[in-house]
């Protein structure tokens, strides 16, 4: 196949080559939407079916860390915009700059994750042997706020009044927080290493104004995995907040 | 990130039934607006813009068909004991 600098054969323009390559990504993005769509669709079945241990489970994550997280993801949204605004316009330092701010947004909210999940597993709210959503109200770590622990207390009671089995249906509700944001996370590690690899490529001055297509395109897919979060994050952290 | 506050606002008033509503509407407009705006899909060729309309129309389906069946299904059809659910 023969190729004209960054214009392959089979296309007349670049122009042409470039909006190809959109389409195609957005096909990719419509299979993307149907995966989460499911996981979405299992959510909301569950949901209502089990309402008081969603809402008890979700009372359980830190709303301070989830709130921020959004965010630094919104934010890493608009870099990566700029850094595809500044290959248009042909400012090969502004990528090279925003890619790598892009980059480090994404790592914190990676960080902040992990952060979050530890502290799962510390108050034995990972579903499997040993779950156990009275756990932390009943042996509370010294650094905690007294009056969240009696209020956790008092709402874990009258959860378990209105259903007695709310440890096996609360592990619903954090089986699926692990499957949807552990394949949220995955998505952001594959979105983390795109960006390295544009990175690289802006070092070598690779993206001008006639070729940027790579960062246009994995800016689509960056945007997606933010929109993904716009869902997740009101429906996981936000169920029961207004008690 | 006006949108988030927003959205953290809404969630500890009490709409009663419409808290879910309000915070799924924010969450599409934010969505929205970042496919319209960060995603260029507003000044993207007719073809790409109508596959995205496609993604939104199959993921409609998919859901609609879906809640409806398990929202006529005889009550014995609950996934939890009655008791359990909130609109038993």
């Amino acid at each position: 196949m023969h190729r004209t600098g960054e214009l392959y054969g089979q296309f007349e323009t670049l122009e042409q080559q470039k909006e190809s390559a959109a389409l195609g990504m957005w096909i990719f993005l419509v299979t993307e939407v149907l995966f989460f769509g499911g996981l979405f669709l299992t959510y909301t079945i569950n949901r209502h079916a089990f309402g008081t241990a969603f809402g008890v489970g979700s009372n359980t994550l830190d709303i301070r860390l989830g709130g921020g997280n959004t965010v630094v993801l919104i934010l890493s949204s608009l870099t990566m915009a700029m850094a595809v605004w500044s290959a248009q316009i042909g400012k090969k330092q502004l990528v090279s700059i925003f890619l790598i701010a892009t980059l480090a947004l994404g790592s914190v909210f990676l960080g902040v994750k992990v952060v979050e999940y530890k502290q799962k597993f510390d108050h034995h709210l990972i579903p499997g042997y040993g779950f156990d959503i009275r756990y932390h109200s009943e042996l509370p770590a010294p650094m905690d706020n007294p009056v969240e622990i009696a209020a956790e207390k008092e709402e874990l009671e009258k959860a378990f009044a209105v259903d007695p089995d709310i440890n096996a249906h609360a592990q619903l509700y954090f089986s699926l927080y692990f499957g949807m944001t552990g394949l949220h996370a995955l998505h952001m590690i594959v979105g983390a290493g795109l960006l390295i690899w544009l990175i690289r490529g802006s070092f070598h001055g690779r993206f001008t104004p006639q070729y940027n297509t790579p960062v246009e395109i994995v800016g689509l897919y960056w945007h997606f995995v933010d929109i993904v979060w716009i869902y997740l994050f009101p429906l996981l952290y936000l169920i029961d907040r207004h008690r | 990130m006006l949108g988030t506050g927003i959205t953290i606002w809404a969630a500890f008033q009490n709409f009663g039934k419409f808290n879910i509503v309000i915070a799924l509407a924010i969450a599409t407009i934010k969505a929205s607006l970042v496919v319209l705006y960060f995603m260029h899909a507003r000044y993207s060729p007719k073809r790409t813009q109508l596959v995205i309309v496609c993604s939104v129309f199959w993921l409609a389906i998919m859901l609609a068909l879906t809640l409806a069946d398990y929202d006529t299904r005889p009550r014995e059809g609950c996934l939890a004991f009655a008791n359990t659910c909130y609109h038993a």
